[in-house]
């Protein structure tokens, strides 16, 4: 069985949970330097590139790994939210890309393996891939709209060398998260798709969108539909929302997701929102409370959390979900779905 | 006909296909984006669902024009919103342009035209991109044209997509719209076999569309658009019925098909339809002499989408912020202003008026959810224009003004904060801001403290905005605030950022730095809160609200809020706790050095010409002045001048450069250092003052005296003067000649800090000897990148100026320089620099700030003064 089938049979069964945030719990290890460092002799310094860890603090993602595994995920995500060479670029690591998610890879792809053979739950890699800082669709200057930091041939290379590099380590599927630039993503389906052909086999992507303001749409201005329109050509494994805000502001957002795509549906929010000194606060039995009703009225299949979710959390969404039925996944309309920023069907 | 936003028909604009419109092909032969990206607008207005792009021209760079134009058109959320057909014959064209378009768009076209296998790559390509496509009904004999070859073309064309994994639903077959009326017999069943064959294949192919290029059909009617829109309405009125799913049409020359004058719309119907007709007279005759009647018809829908260009100039400024449509804005503008002067009013008020009313429009929509950031940076790049058209009218005004009120624009450093890389709300900020009239200067992304502070120093900053989106932002916003208080500022900072709010502003920043800290909710704030802050009459009061309102807030949080100040002796016990065992090695030459006339050449080459500028009140970093955009012609005069009055100084040896330099036995005695000198029975101790604002994290509250080994150490002091200047200041001033005067008073202020610098680099190099190999670019010098500092008296590390009588009395200046001290310790002549070495690796430049009451009662026990002496002495560093 493919991962791909293997994952959708899962879901079938029951809700599945996905892991929480890596970056507050590394925050909350309060590395120096030197850690994030380690012996990797790079030029600059490396506090604050959380990917890096994986070279040098491999202990750390890790322990943290195993602490979604033992809050109950059935999914974990490699730490490579920032693994691409634009993102690097800011640390002088772009010649570790490789390194850092193969690394990662292997590393999510041995725990899980213990932990599905401890219990013969099947457990899943994803191999995560962020949006970089740059964007396709807008231009940073002013006064020149046309303009572009990036162009989607490199940013395809860029993505391609990513993923490459994870399906090496050994992931299940490409996430590709956290989308506030849909055109980013169509660019990291597209280095995807010349993965699977270089592969000569599927390489499943999972989606993740992320929303910039309450009224649904992300950076580049999309809807959640024309998001999916835009993307459906991926044939992802799993659709979603992610980061954005709290569980509570996501709802809507989800459902309107969860009506329309014929995947499996997976949402990770964020634990809350900030709080006035930045800090997420929200208890974990208080996320776990919202992302239940989502389950209880069918509109999601994989649940996790995102910025400030702990395993504590984790733990408190895997409990509360536990022998809920999971959303049936819709049949594929035959509508003709066309999208700008907002969504265009077209009747069969 | 009249409703065809429903989609169950889909129209398709194609006013944006230099095939289509000749007024399109020109603008952008002509390079006119920004009024092509308008007829892209007009036609989303007119109802277009899907915009058609074709840059087919042959004088076109139809890759280049394509990418252009889709990638501004992204920009424009009103446009943008609906899908994008991507039009080309060449695919490379269509390749270029899908890689500029999100969402989900169409290919036109594809064909099997060059055989099976191109076909199906690029269907593959079109799949991988994310794109539904329209198949031609063209095959490799060419261009179907009757109803049997329509459908045999497609449905072999539908087989092979579907064998693919293409998905049906994501074809449209497009099966040949050709002219009809040309009087060729054969092309009389165009339009019927077109309307027919649009019915069998959606028959034959599941859930494919159909769509056709509507123009083709009247394309013997050229200049005759009452006919053309006839014929088109009622050719719709019964394709669609039949099955067709979209065309490619101008969305505002539509006529409603009731409406069409009953005569005319017989005749088309007769035409397209191949319906008999009675008489002599073709169908197509009958349309031909018909249509002669209808030429030179007005174009009301023209006219329609350009409405608003008939409203009142301040509603058309308005509309033009609020849709970000900068084609008319310098003309309305300009009459705008024109209207004010003639009313007695002022340029500027054009901005304060109308043009701020548009951007608070735009302030609310874009608060309330109703416009997202791409359309409020179009607007801002409307405002821009305008405010550019306005500003030589603002300066002409000024120069009309007397001196006093001709105040420089407020200028603003805006930065997003070491760590964090989104910068997109502070570039708004900045645009606003800018847009407005303030200067502002954008350090960008992961931008260090020292930076962000040296940047508010260099450019003489009235506010610095910090920004951050991330959550460690907000630390390093507290270290900006920090560090601005060590570096003893006091111009306004602004915190804003998505995670940034009032309450963490109030109990964590706040406190750190004793100039204002406003935190500025969003964008459409920002202005309001620079223009109080910089306003003579607003600024008291509203400082003074806005820190109340932070007290109250604190105070709502009591007792969780840290105390400012460390004691003295927590600060003490958090000294910087240097590596002693890396101090200096005792000098060469210890005691002290006198020089009575350096060589004025020699200082010359080593000049910092940036504060020499800054004095003449010319802004900007040397070299790059003399390039300014704005002062580079008078800078680099003036630097001519400069130059010829320096020859003239050194070859008439006008000046004489008088410096000592010492170097001292010492050991660090608490925050004291002692002094032994050689020969002399009393000590001579250097009281120095210790930083006592609680630091976060592991950073030290910092002394000079903690580079200071109490085992025994060296210390150094020195003094240099420029003298000589009165004689010639003197001749200047008789001969009314003001401006050689504050030249060379100007000039030898830079001959005594070169000569401090070079002083500073003999004593590394040799007397003291530390450094005896170093090699330094005079930028390096100039930059202080060399080990040890020499910290002045009065300056942020140690800022008690009356460290310098003692200073004075161990060098002997007033006998080995010829300076001398006033009763407020400023050095006479002025051109004058003095202060202490400490060579210690780990010396550093910090500031002192804010130190407590006990510190204070215990420095005037260290001075031997009454505590009415220290605190004036310290007046600057206490509460």
């Amino acid at each position: 069985m493919s991962a791909r089938e293997k994952l959708q049979a899962a879901a079938a069964e029951r809700i599945l949970v996905f892991d929480g945030a890596f970056g507050t719990q590394i925050q909350n290890r309060k590395l120096t330097e030197e850690d994030y460092a380690g012996d990797l002799g790079l030029k600059a310094d490396q506090k604050g590139n959380n990917d890096i860890l994986a070279l040098s603090r491999p202990d750390v993602i890790a322990d943290i790994t195993r602490a979604y595994l033992e809050a109950g995920s059935d999914v974990v995500s490699t730490n490579t939210f920032s693994a691409n060479s634009v993102s690097q670029a800011d640390y002088a690591a772009e010649d570790k890309v490789r390194d850092i998610n193969v690394a990662s890879g292997k590393l999510a792809r041995e725990l899980a393996d213990e932990y599905e053979a401890k219990d013969g739950r099947p457990r899943f890699v994803a191999g995560a891939i962020g949006p970089t800082n740059k964007t396709l669709s807008l231009s940073p200057d002013v006064e020149d709209p046309g303009f572009r930091e990036i162009d989607f041939d490199t940013l395809v290379d860029v993505y391609h060398e990513q993923a490459a590099a994870l399906v090496e380590g050994g992931v299940d599927f490409i996430l590709i998260e956290t989308i506030f630039d849909t055109l980013n993503a169509k660019a990291g389906i597209f280095a995807v798709k010349r993965l699977e052909a270089e592969l000569g086999r599927d390489v499943p992507v999972m989606l993740s969108m992320t929303l910039t303001d309450l009224s649904g749409r992300n950076l580049s201005g999309h809807t959640v539909e024309a998001f999916w329109y835009a993307v459906r050509h991926a044939n992802p494994v799993t659709i979603g929302l992610n980061c954005s805000f709290g569980a509570e502001q996501l709802r809507p957002h989800v459902q309107l997701l969860s009506d329309i795509a014929d995947t499996l549906v997976l949402a990770y929010p964020n634990a809350g929102l900030p709080n006035d000194l930045g800090e997420y606060d929200e208890e974990p039995e208080t996320t776990a409370s919202l992302v239940r009703r989502w389950a209880e009225n069918g509109r999601v299949n994989i649940l996790g959390g995102c910025c400030g979710s702990t395993p504590d959390h984790i733990a408190a969404i895997a409990k509360a979900v536990d022998g809920l039925t999971p959303r049936g996944v819709p049949t594929a309309s035959s509508d003709m779905r066309l999208a700008g920023l907002e969504p265009f069907t077209i009747a069969a | 006909m009249n409703d065809l936003s429903t989609a169950r028909f889909v129209n398709i604009g194609e006013r944006t296909n230099v095939t289509g419109s000749a007024r399109f092909k020109k603008l952008i032969l002509g390079d006119d984006y920004t009024a092509a990206v308008e007829v892209a607008r007009s036609q989303v207005e007119n109802g277009a669902q899907v915009i058609d792009v074709n840059m087919d021209e042959g004088l076109l760079d139809a890759v280049h024009a394509m990418t252009t134009f889709l990638k501004l058109i992204a920009a424009e959320p009103d446009i943008a919103r609906v899908p994008i057909m991507v039009d080309s014959s060449k695919w490379e064209v269509i390749e270029a342009g899908l890689k500029c378009v999100s969402g989900k768009p169409i290919v036109n076209s594809i064909s099997m035209k060059e055989g099976e296998e191109p076909f199906l790559e690029q269907a593959r390509k079109c799949m991988a991109y994310g794109a539904a496509v329209v198949v031609m009904a063209f095959d490799e004999t060419g261009q179907a044209d009757t109803k049997q070859r329509k459908v045999e073309i497609c449905t072999r064309a539908y087989d092979l997509l579907t064998g693919i994994g293409f998905p049906p639903e994501d074809i449209i077959f497009d099966p040949n719209i050709f002219a009809v009326a040309t009087g060729i017999e054969e092309h009389d069943r165009y339009g019927l076999d077109f309307i027919e064959a649009c019915t069998e294949i959606k028959a034959a192919c599941p859930h494919a569309k159909t769509s056709g290029g509507l123009s083709n059909l009247s394309f013997s009617f050229r200049g005759n658009e009452t006919v053309r829109r006839a014929m088109h309405s009622v050719f719709l009125y019964h394709a669609i019925p039949a099955g067709l799913d979209m065309a490619i049409v101008n969305a505002g020359q539509l006529d409603v098909y009731d409406q069409i004058d009953p005569t005319l719309r017989e005749a088309c119907e007769d035409v397209i339809l191949m319906r008999p007709v009675e008489g002599d007279v073709s169908a197509t005759e009958r349309l031909i002499d018909l249509a002669e009647s209808y030429k030179g018809v007005s174009k009301e829908d023209e006219k329609k989408a350009a409405e608003w260009r008939g409203y009142p100039v301040a509603k058309r400024l308005e509309h033009a912020l609020v849709k970000g449509i900068d084609a008319h804005v310098v003309e309305d503008t300009e009459e705008m202003r024109a209207a004010t002067a003639e009313a007695g009013g002022r340029p500027i008020e054009v901005i304060e008026g109308p043009l701020m009313d548009g951007m608070n429009v735009v302030g609310d929509l874009f608060g309330s959810g109703k416009m997202f950031l791409p359309q409020v940076v179009k607007s801002a790049r409307v405002m821009k224009k305008a405010v550019a058209h306005l500003i030589p009218y603002i300066e002409a005004e000024k120069d009309l003004l007397p001196e006093a009120e001709r105040k420089a624009k407020g200028k603003i450093i805006m930065a997003t904060v070491k760590g964090d890389v989104h910068d997109i709300g502070k570039n708004i900020v900045g645009v606003v801001l800018q847009c407005n009239g303030y200067d502002v200067v954008d350090l960008g992304v992961m931008v260090p403290w020292s930076q962000i502070i040296q940047t508010a120093k260099d450019e003489k900053a009235d506010i610095i905005g910090l920004s951050g989106l991330i959550t460690p932002s907000l630390d390093e916003m507290v270290t900006v605030a920090e560090e601005m208080a060590n570096a003893e500022m006091d111009i306004p900072l602004l915190i804003g950022g998505a995670t940034t709010s009032k309450v963490h502003t109030a109990l964590r920043i706040d406190p750190k730095y004793d100039g204002p800290v406003i935190h500025v909710l969003d964008a459409s704030r920002a202005v309001g809160v620079a223009s109080r802050l910089l306003s003579d009459t607003q600024r008291d009061e509203f400082v003074g609200d806005t820190a109340d309102e932070y007290e109250k807030v604190r105070a709502a949080r009591e007792g969780k809020s840290a105390s400012v100040l460390l004691s003295i002796d927590e600060a003490r016990a958090n000294f910087y706790d240097a590596f002693l065992s890396d101090k200096p090695a005792p000098p060469d030459k210890p005691g002290l050095h006198v020089f009575d006339d350096w060589d004025l050449a020699d200082l010359r080459e080593v000049i910092d010409w940036t504060p020499f500028f800054r004095a003449w009140e010319l802004h900007g970093n040397y070299p790059a002045i003399l390039t300014d955009e704005v002062v580079g012609e008078t800078a680099t005069q003036l630097k001519a001048d400069a130059d010829a009055m320096l020859d003239q100084i050194i070859e008439g040896k006008w000046l004489t450069a008088r410096g000592v330099a010492g170097l001292w036995p010492c050991a660090r005695d608490g925050d004291d250092v002692t002094i032994h000198r050689v020969n002399r029975e009393e000590h001579v101790v250097l009281p120095f003052l210790r930083q006592q604002v609680k630091k976060s994290r592991d950073r030290a509250n910092m002394c000079l005296a903690d580079f200071i080994d109490p085992a025994g150490d060296w210390i150094g002091g020195f003094a240099v003067g420029i003298h000589g200047i009165e004689e010639h200041s003197a001749r200047f001033q008789a001969d009314k000649d003001d401006y050689s005067d504050i030249l060379l008073k100007s000039l030898a202020d830079r001959f005594a800090e070169a000569f401090a610098e070079r002083l500073h680099q003999h004593v590394r190099t040799d007397l003291w000897g530390y450094a005896p190999g170093e090699q330094l670019t005079n930028e390096a010098l100039i930059k202080e990148e060399y080990r040890g500092i020499r910290p002045a008296p009065g300056y942020p590390a140690c800022p008690d100026h009356s460290l310098k009588p003692i200073l004075f009395d161990l060098l002997d200046a007033p006998a080995n320089v010829g300076l001398t001290l006033t009763e407020s310790f400023a050095m006479w002549p002025t051109a004058a620099v003095s202060g202490f070495y400490f060579g210690h690796p780990e010396s550093q430049y910090f500031g002192v700030a804010r130190v407590g009451r006990d510190q204070l009662e215990d420095y005037a026990t260290r001075r031997g003064v009454d505590l009415e002496t220290a605190e004036r002495w310290l007046r600057p560093n206490l509460d």
